[in-house]
């Protein structure tokens, strides 16, 4: 019984506890069961509520007793990344400096899955402040693959990625700010999308590269990543980079999956194969080729400035980091030293103290971007590269319905392989990053194991606002293969 | 070395707090004073997660200020984050604007006397939000951030000011118009205006100019403080040149505080830091386009200046400078005044009433004068009134204070209170005689045409005032008495 249950869908679940065949109090203690057992060695969870979870499964099972009207998400139970402000449990980061800040309010998306009536059963673990691609930067916790433990989640939301694939929820939310939600999608074999920039309110993601930043959900298949940016999409008052109904109208996402998309084009960059592993560069080819079996027709482009993505990237997110995190100095909330003699210690020994080195690398580099006489060389030409690379996609959608490529060249690796090389780490965001300087929307999911059983994830990338096409696209190849329905032995 | 012998210039920061109903980037209502942290949210706290969402009316202030200050207004402009350290800066950035100001190169016009103008030129105009405030209390500081977030509007002048009475003038003329803009309370009490003068010397000696370090004085918040300051400040840039012969160089820019009691500048930085604020556009927020649809709508809300407005009242209505100052003060007397004119009422009447009766009972009941109750109508009427001999100047006082008790028609209230002059020659005549009758001395003297005639003149008037209670129309009685006692 617990083992079907855990393997239901979002949907299945949800519509299964609307007609009260299931319980939202059995999923949710199931889901307790599942995280009891394996997140000892998972470590995907930074904290978890189980009994304000059961009270609130409780409450929605009896609203549906008593026949009343409950949400799209009622009685499931999500995870959402510790960036997310949350007014119950901490809101940590995954840095030192906020390990104990407790949020007075929620996040717009987190709302969201409340009034969707969600069951939020904890929040998951992350590279410090959504900076890394492998969750070792957490200052809090360090998080293992579900596929292989020895091997990273990927990041920044790693806990997210592992948390599904190893079913202690049923869906999370994560935030891609250079590939953080795709990229461990990719490494645990779960489907995981950035949405465009401004379909979600970003209000209450504690922001690490704003014009960058985007939540999104990673799921164990399309239709649930449909269900859930229903849920979390729209506009929002309280952020002004969220797009109007107006420039972006909402509709029914799940209404796409498993429809048609007529004469698809898929753009192919041959240039961005040579740097991936020949086992990922195989299982890419051939998810295209069954696209191209089932008549989709592919166009070979070039990207000229793909390739100058993660230099642009890194001057614009850590220039926008370096101030966005100027505010965790101990004066107001957050950690604070002990050993301050006057107000500028309190700044910089709380800072030295608490922020890890990747954080303080970042930090050091957005400054040193911003800083007056190099403003011009640096963020300016960053700003430069992003329209190129933005004019890049805008050529490469005019060819092609949507672009496919490997989301990662290498599948999971080692804890510590890494740690030593910043650039090396940087390097493995290569396919992400430059959708996000775009602001287009981009789905990782599943499309192969390697030799290894690791696996492996197709990244496409479909215009601005086309989420509901991006789904079509993306379902069709679901439709096809089995690979989004392996789960790792645990 | 004599005053003619070195020039002051002047340069003037002004930060305006606008009287918007919230602040700058948040929801929080703008409310003076308040248990400290209290009136905060998410947003001017600077949490974690929390955005700032822009206050479109602070804009549309900005962009009416900055165009009654004749600027150019920016068709696209933006927010900006400029950075530094400081416990009462809550996300430790500031969003203001930097190179795309709402409001560039513009002038404004201050009175320097004589009816003559003097144009400042106007940098720029643009908005930012204010900080909190650090309480030292002893060995600790607090922060209250009650204030953090605050729309300020800042405006920037040339280095066009001349004197520290220039200096006064501009921020007073500053303060009328903003005020007759309706943008901002501008009280100073509360800390609505505030003023950073850069002051230098340029100097004429043996047929070569120097030039002094331009110093920098903070956060003044009076006119007093400001217009000191600058005197000060010259004065000692100036033995400072004769005693020491120091002049301008690369960096020894100093920044001064204002010590109120002592009257004095205090040094607060030796030389200006090597400040980084490290500028660049905020991804939180949206560029503002104006077009001119907008413009357009904004403008609308313009209105004719004090200065205009002053001279206006000189010329039209031949007013003292005096009067049109206190009429002139702040729109709403203007306008009050404008309409009881064009309700008929004579302007010099009209202006002596609001002068004598209007702003002593505004005084009292702390308030403008527009707003004690009496409608310009009515107050055109009182008068009409006057002039017509109706009720005396004294009456009309009276009656006016009553009127904003009471509401009534002061033709009514004049019945009531028998404030009502008797004008009637043949009523009036009966009175005289009778007086003249009784009183043969002194009709007498005043008949005999020397020093006691005058006198006696008066003595009578006198009492035929006493016999009809003060409502005897006095030009009606003289011209009475007047022809009985010609000789």
């Amino acid at each position: 019984m617990s083992d079907e249950l855990l393997g239901f869908s979002c949907r299945q679940l949800r519509d299964e506890i609307a007609a009260g065949r299931t319980k939202s109090t059995d999923a949710t203690g199931t889901v307790f069961t599942q995280i009891e057992k394996y997140d000892g060695q998972i470590g995907a969870f930074l904290s978890t509520f189980k009994q304000d979870a059961l009270k609130r499964a409780k409450e929605i099972d009896e609203k549906i007793a008593k026949g009343q009207s409950v949400g799209a998400l009622a009685g499931v139970p999500i995870a959402v990344k510790d960036n997310m402000c949350t007014t119950f449990g901490a809101t940590t980061c995954g840095s030192k400096i906020l390990e104990n800040f407790h949020s007075p309010y929620n996040a717009t998306v987190i709302e969201k899955l409340l009034a969707a009536d969600a069951i939020i059963i904890g929040k998951t673990n992350l590279d410090e402040f959504a900076m890394g691609s492998s969750t070792e930067n957490s200052g809090l916790k360090k998080t293992s693959n579900p596929w292989d433990k020895s091997r990273v989640p990927g990041g920044s939301s790693g806990g997210s990625a592992a948390a599904v694939a190893a079913q202690m929820c049923f869906a999370a939310l994560g935030s891609d700010t250079g590939g953080s939600i795709r990229q461990p999608a990719s490494f645990c074999g779960v489907v995981g999308l950035k949405p465009t920039y401004g379909r979600i309110s970003r209000y209450g993601l504690v922001a690490y590269g704003s014009s960058l930043d985007q939540i999104g959900p990673l799921t164990k298949d399309i239709a649930d990543c449909a269900l859930l940016l229903n849920v979390i999409a729209g506009h929002d008052e309280k952020d002004s980079t969220s797009v109007d109904e107006k420039t972006a109208p909402m509709c029914d996402f799940l209404d796409g999956v498993g429809k048609e998309v007529k004469n698809l084009n898929i753009a192919v960059v041959p240039q961005l194969f040579e740097g991936a592993d020949s086992e990922v560069i195989a299982a890419i080819k051939s998810a295209i080729e069954i696209y191209r079996k089932l008549g989709a027709e592919i166009v070979e482009i070039k990207m000229p400035h793909f390739e100058y993505a993660i230099a642009a990237y890194y001057l614009i997110a850590t220039a926008e980091a370096s101030s966005n995190l100027a505010r965790y100095d101990g004066v107001h909330y957050g950690h604070r030293t002990k050993n301050a003699g006057d107000y500028i210690e309190v700044y910089t020994k709380s800072r030295a103290e608490a922020l890890g080195t990747e954080v303080k690398r970042r930090i050091m580099l957005g400054t040193y971007a911003l800083s007056s006489g190099y403003y011009d060389a640096y963020y300016l030409k960053a700003l430069k590269v992003r329209n190129l690379i933005r004019s890049d996609f805008t050529a490469a959608f005019g060819k092609a319905d949507c672009i496919m490529m490997p989301t990662s060249p290498t599948t999971a690796f080692k804890i510590g392989e890494k740690t030593a090389d910043p650039l090396q780490m940087y390097l493995s965001d290569v396919y992400t990053i430059a959708v996000n300087l775009a602001g287009v929307p981009a789905i990782s999911i599943p499309c192969g194991f390697d030799n290894k059983n690791l696996p492996i994830g197709l990244q496409i990338i479909s215009p601005a606002f086309s989420e509901e096409k991006l789904f079509r696209i993306a379902g069709k190849f679901e439709s096809q293969t089995d690979f989004h329905k392996k789960r790792p032995g645990l | 070395m004599t005053n003619s012998d070195y020039k002051v210039i002047v340069g003037l920061e002004i930060h305006v707090q606008l009287a918007t109903r919230t602040k700058m980037f948040c929801g929080c209502e703008l409310v003076f004073a308040g248990e400290p942290n209290s009136r905060v949210c998410p947003v001017c706290l600077g949490l974690p997660g929390a955005l700032p969402v822009m206050n479109r009316q602070a804009v549309e202030s900005a962009i009416l200020t900055a165009t009654a200050l004749n600027c150019k207004i920016a068709e696209f402009t933006k927010w900006d984050r400029k950075s530094y350290y400081y416990p009462d800066l809550p996300k430790n950035y500031q969003i203001s604007q930097y190179d795309l100001p709402i409001g560039s190169n513009g002038f404004i016009e201050i009175p320097i006397g004589g009816g003559a103008t003097k144009k400042i030129r106007i940098r720029r105009v643009h908005l930012e939000e204010d900080a909190g405030k650090n309480i030292h209390a002893g060995s600790f500081s607090q922060v209250d951030l009650n204030r953090a977030g605050t729309p300020l509007m800042e405006i920037v002048t040339e280095p066009d000011i001349n004197s520290a009475e220039e200096v006064r003038l501009l921020a007073t003329e500053l303060q009328r118009i903003v005020r007759f803009l309706g943008v901002s309370e501008a009280d100073m009490q509360k800390g609505h205006m505030r003023f950073e003068p850069n002051v230098n010397l340029h100097i004429k000696k043996d047929g070569k100019e120097y030039k002094t370090p331009i110093t920098e004085v903070k956060n003044l918040n009076s006119f007093k403080a400001l217009e000191k300051s600058v005197a000060y400040e010259a004065q000692r840039q100036f033995d400072n040149f004769t005693e020491r012969g120091e002049v301008m160089q690369s960096g020894n820019k100093k920044t001064f505080g204002w010590d109120d009691i002592k009257e004095v500048t205090v040094l607060q930085r030796e030389k200006e830091e090597a400040h980084d604020y490290r500028y660049f556009p905020d991804p939180d927020l949206v560029p503002v386009v104006v077009d001119e649809k907008w413009l357009n709508e904004i403008k609308t809300r313009l209105c004719e200046l004090p200065l205009k407005t002053q001279e206006r009242f000189v010329t039209v209505y031949g007013l003292s400078d005096y009067d049109v100052s206190v009429l002139s003060a702040d729109r709403a007397t203007a306008e009050y005044f404008d309409s009881a004119v064009k309700a008929g009422g004579d302007a010099k009447r009209v202006c002596n009433l609001i002068t004598q009766a209007g702003l002593k009972m505004a005084n009292e009941k702390n308030c403008g004068v527009a707003q004690l109750g009496i409608e310009p109508a009515r107050l055109a009427e009182l008068a009409k009134m006057t002039d017509a001999g109706q009720i005396s100047a004294t009456a009309a006082v009276t009656i006016f204070g009553k009127m904003a008790e009471s509401k009534e028609q002061p033709g009514k209230l004049a019945e009531k209170l028998e404030l009502l002059q008797k004008s009637d020659a043949g009523e009036l005549e009966k009175i005289v005689d009778e007086v003249i009758a009784s009183n043969p001395q002194a009709v007498e003297d005043a008949k005999s045409g020397d020093k006691k005639s005058k006198k006696a003149h008066g003595f009578l008037m006198g009492q035929v005032m006493q016999k009809t209670k003060g409502t005897a129309n006095p030009q009606v009685v003289a011209k009475i008495l007047g022809a009985k006692l010609k000789v």
